[in-house]
């Protein structure tokens, strides 16, 4: 279906990327968010408290953020599509409730506009060191779906991809944005309404007393039913069955959990997105994102002139990851080199892939400012050799 | 003859809150002679009161013993997270604002790990009914000391007796803004009752205390006997003083307990504060959600 033009603020505008996430979010329909402010993320909501009151949506500042996670989740059992929007601390103090949306499957979108870390770190300056936590900060085994934009055109662009994979798969996607891009102001163009595809989870049929909330039928995904439509279903973080009871045995663990997993691991071929470019006879392939992914061109432009055939994967889903691919090219290359705004913290994932197949190099850079290319530059040459 | 026989047979005959119940969750898994019940009795005598549609309710738990009270009851049910049900109920009104929503948890979900949220619901008048079953102790976990504990009091982290000063919940929930407080015990069935049919006919941030027995607990690390026992302690101790200064409603241990509706006053809700505001400022700019919700449709 498409998108509800009074969200779409059809045009070219010179945006930042916080703006643009928070405009990429009314576009894709959401019409609930609960925030709390938190540098350099505030300026999402921000955009969003100004604009909401024409469209019939709703802004809450909470208190705190984990009531912000906790107010989404539940707004998110009324059919809304819902948002909320962080940084480090308070994505830290999410992790909890992005579990219980995990457990209850409720769709909902989580930005993180990373800084640098630990603790209180760099409030103002930028960070890509929260990556693992969004794959493993909520305790428990879980998947979910984690995006990171490049750009405010991308940052705009993904959260209408980010909401409509939320809502088909009913998991959290987290929107891994990093400071830079969340405060870099570039050329942002909205399409019209109408070129907008739009996903929305799929609602049951069943009439109430027919309806069981988590029957999947062989399929992954089970059917919703909204709070106030009659069905007076049961939902809970206690590992349930079919109707939501809990049921508290290792072979309902397995049932219930198992198919959380296999839900998006069964689905990945199709939520895995990332852009590839001269890998075709590569020594060397430069995996990176966000803003370490415009950074790196340069390094690549530098080690190129010095020779080196590079190639580079851009992540653009970052969780999950694209295993196979990764697998697949390790066997053709040297080495991958993966610059990251953090000690080495995807590379993991790109060493673990590569099997033993191919080097894994890591381009570390604590936070506070972007790589200098000559560093990435140096690394590419150094594994080329 | 055949007539005689129908009048005998009882089996047919439902309870009447049967259907505002999850009859094949039962039975519950609170401990014989604990207060819980009686409290979920009560308020699900008062909804067939108040002929509240239950397609609309929604009810919100947290974690606890008191926490699984939402599992039981037969509307939209959600089982949260420690100390998470205020916010969550909040995203559920303010998503759908059409519906009635209860949230009904225990004291250390409510007041200790979710504090926060119940002071800032309560300063906001957030159109909540708030349900707290105050029974002295952290009973899921085994009996720890809770922040209403009252001094004195044993608990299994306070075991030479507690000796930090507990809340006073309905001076707390009245300070912040809330526009219903009430306390009762779970020993006072018909005003308790009444006071849920109150309260569900009201708007705004809602709180009702009630003090109910742990019998496997409270009431045995502290040597009270049995829920019984209890019962009878509320019997002879507890005082009616409709109004009374929410200041002087402080619990000591085994001291006098008191009872009745503090504060009933009417205050515009958060969506009512909004929509005036929005309606103020922006004039015909202005969308405000549609009663149903903010939901995409075909
Ligand atoms: S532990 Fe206490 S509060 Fe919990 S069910 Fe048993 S008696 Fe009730």
């Amino acid at each position: 279906m498409k998108a509800d033009p009074a969200g779409v603020l059809t045009g070219a505008h010179y945006l930042d990327g916080d703006f643009a996430c928070g405009e990429g979010a009314m576009a894709a329909g959401c019409r609930f968010t609960a925030g709390y402010p938190i540098t350099p993320s505030t300026e999402v909501v921000e955009r969003i408290s100004r604009r909401f009151p024409m469209m019939g949506g709703t802004f809450i500042q909470m208190e705190d953020e984990l009531a912000s996670m906790a107010a989404i989740v539940g707004g998110s059992w009324t059919g809304s599509k819902c948002l909320t929007v962080t940084s480090g601390p308070g994505f830290s103090l999410m992790m909890e409730n992005i579990g219980l949306a995990v457990m209850m499957e409720v769709p909902c979108v989580v930005v993180n506009v990373q800084r640098g870390g630990p603790s209180t770190g760099l409030p103002t300056m930028t960070g890509q060191a929260d990556m693992m936590q969004a794959r493993w900060g909520s305790h428990g085994d879980y998947e979910l779906i984690a995006m990171s934009p490049q750009s405010p055109q991308e940052a705009f662009d993904l959260m209408i991809d980010a909401f409509n994979l939320s809502e088909q798969y009913r998991v959290p996607v987290l929107f891994m944005m990093d400071e830079c891009v969340g405060h870099m102001t570039e050329k942002v163009v909205i399409p019209p309404a109408d070129e907008i595809e739009i996903v929305v989870r799929k609602f049951t049929k069943d009439p109430p007393g027919k309806f069981l909330p988590y029957r999947v039928n062989g399929t992954y995904v089970p059917d919703f039913a909204r709070a106030g439509d009659g069905y007076r279903f049961h939902t809970t973080g206690l590992t349930h069955d079919e109707r939501g009871y809990p049921e508290m045995s290792a072979a309902c663990q397995e049932v219930c959990v198992r198919r959380l997993i296999e839900k998006i691991t069964k689905n990945a071929d199709k939520i895995v997105r990332f852009d590839e470019e001269n890998t075709d006879g590569a020594d060397v392939v430069v995996v990176c994102y966000g803003i370490t992914a415009r950074v790196a061109r340069m390094g690549i432009d530098m080690a190129r002139k010095k020779g080196v055939k590079v190639g580079v994967i851009r992540l653009i889903v970052v969780w999950p990851f694209p295993e196979k691919h990764i697998r697949e090219l390790a066997k053709k290359i040297k080495a991958f080199v993966v610059p990251e705004i953090n000690y080495g913290q995807m590379v993991l994932e790109v060493e673990r892939c590569s099997a033993g197949n191919a080097a894994a190099v890591c381009v570390p850079h604590g936070g506070g400012s972007v790589h200098d290319p000559k560093d990435i530059c140096d690394a590419i040459v150094g594994a080329a050799k | 003859m055949t007539q005689v026989m129908e009048q005998t047979d009882t089996t047919v005959e439902e309870h009447p809150v049967a259907p505002f119940l999850r009859m094949d969750r039962i039975p519950h898994i609170w401990c014989p002679t604990c207060g819980i019940g009686t409290v979920v009795k009560c308020f699900a005598s008062a909804l067939v009161e108040t002929n509240i549609d239950l397609d609309k309710a929604a009810i919100v738990s947290g974690i606890g013993c008191t926490g699984r009270v939402a599992g039981y009851m037969n509307m939209d049910a959600f089982h949260s997270t420690h100390g998470r049900a205020i916010p969550f109920a909040t995203g559920l009104k303010l998503g759908r604002p059409e519906l009635f929503v209860t949230v009904f948890s225990g004291d250390g979900d409510l007041s200790g790990i979710g504090g926060n949220h119940f002071i800032h619901a309560a300063r906001r008048n957030m159109d909540l009914l708030v349900i707290l079953i105050n029974n002295f102790i952290y009973g899921m976990t085994g009996g720890q000391n809770a922040p209403t504990t009252p001094l004195g009091a044993k608990s299994s982290t306070m075991p030479y007796g507690n000796f930090e000063r507990p809340f006073n919940l309905p001076h707390l929930a009245a300070s912040c803004g809330a526009t219903y407080v009430a306390r009762w015990t779970s020993l006072h069935i018909r005003r308790l009752t009444k006071s849920f049919r109150e309260a569900i006919k009201r708007k705004g941030f809602r709180f009702i205390e009630v003090i109910a027995p742990c019998s496997t607990l409270y009431a045995r690390l502290n040597k009270l006997g049995t829920g019984f026992n209890l019962m009878q302690f509320y019997h002879d101790n507890t005082e009616i003083r409709h109004g009374a200064d929410t200041r002087d409603l402080d619990i000591d241990f085994q001291g006098e307990i008191t009872c009745a509706k503090f504060v009933d006053e009417e205050r515009p809700t958060f969506l009512d504060m909004m929509n005036e505001q929005y309606k103020k400022t922006l004039g015909d700019r202005y969308v405000p959600m549609a009663p149903e919700g903010g939901m995409y449709h075909e």
